[in-house]
């Protein structure tokens, strides 16, 4: 990966206002806190992948961010401003999971009626073009399916041509080739400076589409970067070998070995997690009757699951 | 690329917290699509007021204070009107929480003070049309008197008293997150107008009941659409009626909205 950080440009040029800015921010719901502490700057043009298992806290933060909800302790800023500042001036828009339409209207009146409420806006026959909404324009909205939905919402999102995006597991219930379409109007469209953020647990989405990953797990930034950087976090390679009869004592001393992290047996399948796979290799070959032997570098999956804490 | 990025720009904040008339006609446009809040609205009080016989020989002739009972049935089902077709603008609300609109527009510079004038005037221009109909077919059928000024007096009373109805409507909407939350509320309002006067005249009821009555949210518009026609000095505790209950329901329709804001 060649690709530079926009922000880090924008922040030798002489530190542009972050797009956002969370510190120390907090959210708890009764004994559980979904959010913990959270610290976390955006700077603006970034396309960043807010990337956690499910009740990562992702949601919850973004809310937050929103002005959705209040937090518990700590301070969220967008463009320097509180929350609803930067909505009421139409700085910051999203799309949510939880967002709803009105049945009753058309498509076309959802659009013009969300114009009318911000000072600025695009053309609202411009934005049914451009979303591909201008043949459906005059159905009404409880005859949209679910993918004409929610280009309806990403349009009313766009409609104020905001300077961050937020989205929310946009691309849930969408086919592979809807999916593609999205993303490829999302970059299209951050290509002019726009700041994105959007929340998944779709690893492919955040390695693929993102310029940084932020890996959320129990509310907290466990790893921050690009897809490569957090590969390498969790460096070490994965080692498999086929070794009939193997048991718990062999898997022990191999658990006991440098720079091992973790030995699973599978029938007679051993997979060692290690830095230092060469010598885990040399030891298979060497001592053990392990034959098959293969050396995997991690994906982002292992190193999902690694940081997250969450693959036992 | 990074130059164009460096800047926030300066983009403005709608005036009066996004408060738009193309916001307003759009939530009237719905109302007047929605075909069971027509028929509660438009067709239920005029037909009420046919089938209680506003028009009937017997009322025609019978005096009611300055005019006849053919008028003081006019003014009740205006009233009545009135009171649904506010209620019924003010309680959209609850359906827009439930499809999860409301969060929408929280995502939108949409002051939720302007969107609840927004409510509120909707139901005003609902009201508005529910009692011109009745009134309308009053003046046409020929059977109403009353003094010119009364008409006047009584119908602009009939229409914005019913405001009272407005705060209720928001109230409900913020307290009940249902679709269906008109079904509750048709049931609902049929009892208050049956206890406040309108479908028929306080004398009929028990002197409790008649007691009971007058702290019902319906008898204090009600009593006071009708003062033109049948008042000789001001009835006081019909205007403390309609303060008091607006109040109420508009406090708790604020109460509810904190809530339902700091939760989602």
């Amino acid at each position: 990966m060649t690709q530079t950080f926009p922000g880090a440009a924008a922040q030798a040029a002489g530190r542009a206002t972050p797009a956002v800015a969370l510190s120390g921010l907090t959210k708890r719901f009764g004994a559980v806190t979904a959010v913990d502490a959270l610290d976390l700057t955006i700077e603006q043009g970034e396309i960043v992948a807010f990337l956690g298992p499910n009740g990562a806290g992702k949601t919850s933060t973004i809310d937050m961010v929103l002005g959705l909800s209040r937090p518990d302790a700590g301070t969220a800023e967008v463009f320097g401003m509180a929350p609803r500042t930067a909505v009421a001036h139409g700085l910051v828009t999203a799309v949510m999971q939880t967002g709803g339409l009105l049945k009753d209207l058309t498509v076309a009146e959802t659009v013009e009626l969300t114009a009318a409420l911000f000072a600025h806006t695009r053309p609202v026959a411009e934005v049914l073009e451009r979303a591909g909404l201008t043949a459906i324009a005059g159905r009404r909205v409880a005859k949209c399916s679910g993918g004409e939905q929610q280009r309806l919402r990403f349009a009313m999102a766009l409609l104020p041509e905001p300077e961050l995006l937020i989205l929310d597991e946009p691309t849930t219930g969408m086919d592979v080739e809807g999916r593609r379409d999205f993303w490829g109007a999302i970059r299209a469209d951050a290509e002019r400076g726009r700041t994105v953020v959007f929340a998944t647990h779709y690893l492919e989405e955040a390695d693929a589409y993102a310029d940084r990953i932020v890996l959320v797990s129990h509310g907290r930034v466990v790893a921050d970067g690009t897809a490569a950087e957090i590969k390498a976090q969790s460096s070490g390679r994965l080692v498999t070998a086929t070794w009939e009869g193997v048991g718990t004592s062999e898997a022990v001393t191999l658990r006991s070995l440098a720079g091992v992290e973790d030995v699973e047996l599978r029938g007679d399948t051993v997979l060692v997690r290690a830095k230092d796979s060469d010598s885990v290799a040399r030891h298979l070959l060497t001592t053990t009757p392990a034959r098959d032997l293969q050396i995997t570098s991690r994906g982002l999956e292992d190193a999902f699951l690694a940081l997250t804490g969450d693959n036992r | 690329m990074t130059a164009a990025i460096a800047t926030v720009p300066d983009r403005r904040v709608p005036p009066l917290g996004g408060f738009s008339l193309t916001f307003l006609r759009l939530e009237i446009r719905r109302m007047l699509r929605n075909r069971r809040t027509l028929v509660f609205v438009l067709i239920m009080p005029p037909a009420f007021f046919l089938l209680f016989g506003g028009l009937s020989d017997t009322y025609q002739h019978q005096v009611a204070g300055r005019g006849n009972v053919s008028a003081y049935l006019m003014i009740s089902f205006a009233v009545y009107g009135s009171m649904i077709a506010n209620t019924a603008a003010g309680a959209s609300v609850a359906v827009e929480r439930a499809l999860g609109w409301s969060r929408q527009l929280r995502l939108t510079p949409l002051n939720p003070l302007a969107y609840m004038a927004t409510k509120v005037l909707t139901a005003m221009v609902m009201g508005a049309v529910s009692v011109a109909i009745v009134f309308a077919i009053g003046a046409f059928s020929g059977a109403v008197q009353m003094p010119g000024w009364a008409w006047v007096v009584s119908a602009l009373v009939a229409w914005i008293g019913a405001i009272v109805f407005a705060a209720f409507g928001l109230f409900i909407g913020y307290l009940v997150p249902s679709e269906n939350v008109m079904q509750l509320l048709g049931p609902a309002l049929a009892l208050l107008a049956l206890m406040g006067g309108i479908f028929v005249p306080l004398d009929v009821l028990s002197d409790t009941l008649q007691t009971l009555a007058k702290f019902t949210p319906a008898y204090g518009v009600g009593a006071l659409a009708r003062a033109a026609l049948v008042d000789d000095h001001v009835n006081l505790g019909a205007i403390v009626n309609v303060v008091v209950w607006t109040a109420l329901f508009a406090a708790g329709a604020v109460w509810r909205f904190r809530r339902d804001t700091a939760r989602v």
